[in-house]
């Protein structure tokens, strides 16, 4: 059993009461709803005639449904109109804060929680959406939740929880260049496997993970869940308290002290007992890229598709089912492989800093011919921010298309979708049969900087290539 | 029309009913229901909706459109089933199918947690009787089967299977306190102290 982690002592100060079975009740210091998921909760809540019990502690926006192109209200598509009428409903009914769209606040709810300085160091933060792991990133447990569990929220601001067992994931050495975050989360779900995660917390720590920035560390934390952990997190260290210092809700002047004592107390000890430990080193990783339908059927730039009967048995069905699919085969290079769509954006990578690596990748240079490209910031801040360094500029002239903020073709709710069997190349987290609106549409997840790439060469593009032309690769 | 068990409600001990198999590992929320489905403020039309891609491509063929299956209450699955989204609509689609319990090698966590969230217990057991419940219920899909959760096992008419699920699930199923919410709000003086102990609920100001 775990102590002496990160994840040990925020669960302890969290912890209300011993239920029935071996189930913890813990308190929720920060509840994120958005309007996908919380419709139904609301409705058992009045059908109970229950409260919000804490409004203050619950914060809403809207992104899964959000149009990117036209976002004049009504939305064109009613269905969509009605989530978000609905939501802002409740939030009103409950007094519940609601950033929507034109606040200047609304964005993907796993990008604004974090860029407002609502997320914080030592808290629990629960929402109706498994990417809100991506929270760990400030050393918080940060977890998703269905909407029953939404409903319990909403009532006591607690939730029921069997304690997590703790996995530290240590990465040695740096990253290469033209090797992203990106890149280190997919090889790390590569190697462990998509459900080698279920039971535990996932703790990203040693050398590589320390050096990187805060939008780096959210894109780590945000796939645990692809790795089958609920639960992702970062040790807070002077990265993490530089990032908050600038942030609108982070505390202020003698506040801003206390915050720093009480932050400072909570990484893992030195002496700390995990249930698990692996180790990776970082200089091994070459950029990486999917090509099937789990998230862990990764591959680098440089190797060939795997042949099914070296792998573990376990492992051989899902592989012959990805290459049907996605019309692939063993010893392919995924290197030349023509593509049809690029989406940059998401909760994983839909970041300014996501934004200006592949910016760097496009510039100059144009989205080859018969290839659709947009980008989607991940929220209205990052949108702004671009703007204000000439991003969206750059992004145009190459010939993308520069949309407005939301999940956007993620998973496809609004008209952002592939058509019949288009293959995109995607800045996203799931390459689901399905995951992006066609039923038989295929996407290939990889870094920011690689699907820009793929845009301007119209198929699978080796990012160093093009970061350092003279090298051999 | 198919007809639908009531919702489950109250102590969950025992699932009795016929039984049906979906065969594949990491099957996740995505396919279970498809995010178009997402797409509205109440879960009640989500039962015909279950699978709906995976349906669509095997044109009547898949095993959640064979008239044999359409009275199983019992779902039995592989591994890591339901990763992926925390859509609880994943859930509450095979509920309003029909399903009342699954059986397979692993789940995935938030799956599994929305499952008890609703009354459906999600039991587990090696990859081999798995394998072996499988074949039984293919060979005949009339048979009735239990799922006994007080004694962790599982019934057919000639075979019984030990069954695992975690001790404090079993619990709220027997006790019937997997709608956790008025259990989690009696705790009210709790709640209070915990809030009144975290500094940053004001933003730690004095």
């Amino acid at each position: 059993m775990s102590s002496g982690t990160l994840f040990d002592k925020v669960w302890d100060l969290h912890r209300v009461s011993q239920l029935s079975g071996e189930s913890t009740q813990l308190f929720i210091g920060l509840h994120l709803i958005h309007e996908v998921t919380s419709p139904q909760a609301f409705s058992a809540l009045h059908e109970r005639d229950l409260k919000v019990r804490c409004p203050n502690r619950t914060v809403a926006t809207v992104d899964h449904i959000v149009p990117t192109t036209n976002q004049n209200r009504p939305f064109l598509d009613p269905l969509a109109e009605e989530m978000l009428t609905t939501l802002e409903r409740n939030c009103s009914k409950h007094n519940i804060p609601l950033h929507g769209i034109g606040s200047g606040k609304q964005g993907i709810v796993h990008v604004i929680a974090p860029e407002l300085g609502l997320t914080q160091p030592g808290m629990t933060i629960a929402c109706g959406d498994s990417h809100t792991s991506t929270h760990g990133a400030f050393g918080t447990i940060a977890f998703g939740i269905g909407t029953s569990q939404v409903r319990d929220v909403l009532a006591s601001q607690t939730l029921a929880m069997s304690k997590l067992k703790v996995r530290r994931i240590w990465i040695d050495g740096y990253l290469n260049h033209g090797v992203y975050a990106k890149d280190l989360i997919l090889h790390v779900i590569r190697m462990l496997g998509v459900k080698a995660g279920v039971g535990y917390a996932y703790e990203f720590a040693g050398p590589a993970i320390q050096r990187l920035s805060m939008e780096e560390r959210m894109t780590i934390c945000n796939m645990s869940i692809e790795g089958g952990a609920r639960c992702g997190y970062i040790n807070p260290d002077d990265i993490t308290f530089k990032y908050l210092n600038s942030c609108p809700y982070a505390p202020k002047g003698d506040a801003w002290d206390r915050a720093l004592e009480w932050w400072e107390k909570l990484p893992s000890e030195k002496d700390a007992v995990f249930d698990d430990e692996v180790i990776f080193d970082a200089n091994e990783i070459a950029p990486t890229l999917t090509w099937g339908i789990t998230p862990g059927q990764g591959i680098s730039i440089d190797e060939r598709l795997p042949n099914p009967n070296t792998l573990a048995p376990s492992d051989r069905q899902i592989t012959l089912d990805a290459y049907s699919y996605m019309d692939l085969k063993a010893g392919m290079h995924m290197k030349g492989l023509p593509i049809d769509v690029c989406f940059i954006g998401s909760c994983t990578n839909g970041r300014l800093s996501d934004l200006k690596a592949a910016a760097e990748i496009v510039k100059g240079n144009h989205v080859a011919k018969g290839i659709k490209a947009f980008v989607v910031p991940g929220s209205e801040k990052v949108a702004k921010s671009a703007k204000a360094i000439g991003i969206d500029k750059v992004f145009q002239e190459a010939g993308f298309e520069w949309r407005e903020p939301g999940c956007s073709m993620c998973l496809a709710m609004n008209p952002d979708r592939l058509n019949g069997n288009q293959i995109s190349a995607s800045s996203s987290n799931r390459n689901f049969k399905g995951r992006q609106g066609s039923a038989s549409g295929r996407t290939l997840l990889m870094s920011p900087a690689m699907v820009a790439a793929a845009a301007i060469k119209g198929e699978i593009t080796d990012v160093r290539t093009i970061l350092n032309p003279h090298a051999n690769h | 029309m198919k007809k639908i068990n009531l919702f489950p409600e109250g102590s969950i001990s025992k699932v009795i009913g016929k039984a049906i198999v979906l065969k594949g590992d990491d099957i996740d929320t995505d396919r279970i229901i498809p995010a178009r489905f997402l797409k509205c403020i109440d879960f009640e039309s989500l039962g015909s909706q279950v699978f709906a891609d995976d349906r669509k491509e095997l044109n009547g063929n898949h095993v959640f459109d064979k008239k044999i299956h359409e009275e199983a209450s019992i779902l039995s699955v592989n591994s890591n089933f339901g990763c992926g989204s925390s859509r609880e609509h994943a859930p509450q689609a095979l509920m309003r199918w029909g399903i009342r319990a699954i059986i397979g090698e692993s789940f995935a966590e938030i799956f599994y947690s929305n499952c008890l969230a609703i009354g459906i217990p999600c039991v587990t057991t090696t990859k081999q009787q798995v394998e072996d419940i499988q074949g039984i219920i293919t060979k005949n899909s009339k048979e009735f089967w239990e799922l006994d959760l007080r004694n962790k096992k599982l019934l057919g008419s000639k075979n019984s299977w030990n069954v695992e699920i975690e001790k404090s699930t079993q619990e709220m199923l027997l006790n019937g306190n997997w709608d956790a919410t008025s259990e989690l709000m009696s705790n009210d003086l709790e709640i209070q102290k915990i809030t009144s102990s975290l500094p940053y609920i004001n933003n730690f100001s004095n």
